[in-house]
């Protein structure tokens, strides 16, 4: 009895002192993020700054290269992506789940393999070509289109498990009832499954807004570049990083995605009635 | 208000038929009651007319239009569904004024319109609600109001009381047949529930497989079922169906057990006799067989199974062979019977079925 109780608050010690250093491992580097850029001093500790100051966002402020890649070209390939990809993704979804496509299930599997398998580093060849070819190179166009390839297998994957938790009889009454098809998915289908939509759109968006390798293979002119790239801006010479501008442009860089979730979550609600299938 | 036609109406899933060659006339302002076991077409059917499914062969006409291909939209039905889907993101007044809606009807003459159909239906207090905070019944006539509140030509129900318990039910059933006799629009009405189709609709189609087994009023089916699954799907409980020989020459009945019933001159009085020592199935409703304590003429005996007291009523069930035989006793006091029992077949009112099921008379 006794040696079962200590054996139980040791497991449970240790079990303790595990998830400690797991949250101190993943928690660090965000308490970094907001104390760093408020810091005069650059260095990689986690300190509350002695006197706050915004010098650091004031320089950033002045590197217009930075704020453009930020502000500009981030929200427009961002943007951009996040709506074709919902919409996209929705229609597609939507058709695959209410049609009778022989092998339709299969087709997805294949389509989500080959995006996760390929795509990448792999891919990035035949990409440059087509997209050179196209005439699209240095072109916000270009990197959206091919983000967007990239992202809609799984966006695609993600919304047929929202739009397939929707009864059909909820389409079919609307039909009965007078609609058009289009009619039917404005009114009945659609606002049925904007929960998912706002799902994959938030997700496109993030995965847009922090893609490195894409743009800076498909992007030349610097007035092009994203904030993933422009971040070498706040880099010496010699290739170190400057901490204090870095870390106070990572804070920025972060600002839009935490707005864009939290507008989207009060707007709409992330209400998972789809998705997770009872 | 219009009739609804069948001819030769065939849909095939893959390699399944689900209507089989379906040729009906529902008149117009009649009550129809599709019945039948999951899987027989019934369904099928029903959206056969509201224009989900399209028909393989044949046509289907609503009043003289054949809509055989028209989209759902153009065919002017209204339909309640199993679920009610009601839709979850509007009102009980949205949902209710959606088909006037997408007609173009105007917010105020549409909101006129719900009131007074939602005051009709006892529904009124509810319009600003959802459908999530409506109980089932509730739900259920919101639904029934969607498919009121615009003048369609015809109701299409899909088993809409399936989802209430057992005393909604009831009151549903009622408040459904009282609309429909007031309103007088054709009516097309799935369910698998027997009793329900008899107390709601004006003839019944019995379906099995795809195909039409019987079609007639609640009585003519009850009374006179075509064949063995008509006889043994209408009513409860079902009709006692024995199987066995016909000694014509006897005037006798022998089931596979070797009780040998005494036919007296039912055989005789048949224009379509059985042959001699051909196989057929007996058919005799539970209430048409008394049940004695002591050996009586033309009876047959029985070991007594179970009594089952029913309120108004009792079913005794007595085992003969194998078979067990109900029977139906109009009195509320279950009676003291022996293990030993006779029962008497009322056989005027019993039914011969061939080997293949339909009727011989």
């Amino acid at each position: 009895m006794n040696r079962y109780r200590i054996r139980t608050t040791t497991s449970r010690a240790l079990l303790l002192v595990f998830a400690f250093i797991m949250s101190a491992f993943f928690a660090l580097p965000l308490l970094w993020l907001l104390t760093a850029p408020f810091s005069t001093q650059a260095n990689l500790a986690v300190k509350i700054p002695e006197t706050p100051s915004l010098a650091n966002f004031e320089a950033v402020f002045r590197n217009k290269f930075a704020i453009r890649a930020l502000f500009q070209n981030n929200l427009i390939i961002g943007g951009g992506v996040m709506v074709l990809v919902a919409s996209v993704a929705t229609l597609a979804s939507y058709g695959l789940s209410r049609t009778r496509v022989p092998g339709r299930d299969v087709l997805v599997y294949i389509l989500i393999l080959f995006s996760s398998v390929v795509s990448g580093t792999a891919a990035m060849v035949p990409l440059f070509l087509l997209i050179f070819n196209l005439g699209l190179i240095d072109t916000y166009l270009g990197v959206i289109l091919v983000m967007t390839g990239g992202l809609l297998p799984s966006g695609i994957f993600i919304m047929r498990d929202f739009v397939d938790s929707i009864p059909r009889s909820y389409e079919e009454a609307a039909l009965v009832a007078g609609a058009s098809s289009f009619r039917m998915f404005r009114d009945v289908a659609f606002p049925l499954v904007r929960p998912g939509v706002m799902v994959v759109a938030i997700w496109a968006f993030v995965n847009a807004w922090g893609a490195f390798l894409i743009p800076s293979v498909l992007l030349r002119s610097p007035e092009h570049m994203p904030a993933s790239i422009a971040f070498y801006s706040f880099y010496t010479e010699a290739g170190t990083p400057n901490l204090t501008l870095v870390s106070a442009y990572a804070f920025l860089y972060t600002i839009p995605v935490l707005l864009l979730y939290l507008i989207v979550n009060w707007r709409f609600g992330f209400r998972f009635f789809g998705g997770i299938k009872s | 208000m219009s009739q609804i036609t069948f001819e030769n109406v065939v849909k095939r899933f893959g390699s399944v038929v689900a209507v089989d060659n379906v040729t009906l006339t529902i008149g117009e302002g009649e009550f129809v009651a599709l019945l039948g076991p999951s899987g027989c077409g019934k369904t099928t059917t029903l959206r056969l007319i509201a224009g989900l499914e399209l028909a393989d062969q044949g046509r289907i006409l609503i009043g003289d239009r054949d809509v055989t291909y028209l989209p759902p939209a153009a065919r002017d039905v209204a339909m309640v569904f199993q679920d009610y889907a009601l839709y979850p993101h509007m009102t009980i007044l949205d949902n209710i004024g959606y088909p006037l809606k997408v007609r173009g009807v105007s917010r105020a003459e549409r909101a006129r319109r719900v009131t007074e159909v939602a005051r009709e239906l006892q529904i009124a207090n509810l319009l600003e609600r959802r459908p999530s905070q409506l109980s089932g019944g509730q739900q259920q006539r919101a639904s029934v109001a969607r498919a009121v509140v615009h003048q369609a030509v015809a109701f299409l129900f899909d088993e809409p009381l399936s989802n209430l318990d057992a005393q909604l039910r009831l009151e549903a059933r009622a408040f459904l047949k009282h609309l429909q006799n007031e309103l007088g629009v054709t009516t097309v009405y799935v369910t698998h529930d027997q009793a329900e189709a008899m107390a709601l609709a004006d003839r019944i189609v019995v379906m099995r497989l795809g195909k039409i087994m019987q079609i007639g009023t609640p009585l003519e089916v009850y009374r006179n079922p075509a064949n063995t699954f008509v006889a043994s799907f209408i009513g409860s409980p079902p009709m006692n169906l024995l199987s066995g020989t016909a000694l014509v020459g006897q005037g006798q009945f022998v089931m596979d057990d070797e009780t040998v019933i005494d036919m007296g001159e039912v055989y005789r009085r048949m224009s379509r006799p059985p042959l001699d020592g051909q196989e057929i199935t007996l058919g005799i409703r539970p209430e048409h067989i008394t049940i004695h304590a002591e050996p009586h003429p033309h009876a047959i005996p029985g070991q007594l199974y179970v009594v089952q007291p029913m309120g108004g009523e009792t079913l005794v069930n007595v085992r003969v062979g194998s078979k067990l035989v109900t029977v139906r006793l109009f009195q509320d006091e279950p009676p003291a019977l022996p293990d030993q029992v006779w029962l008497k077949p009322a056989l005027d009112a019993s039914f011969v079925y061939g080997a293949d099921g339909e009727r011989l008379s």
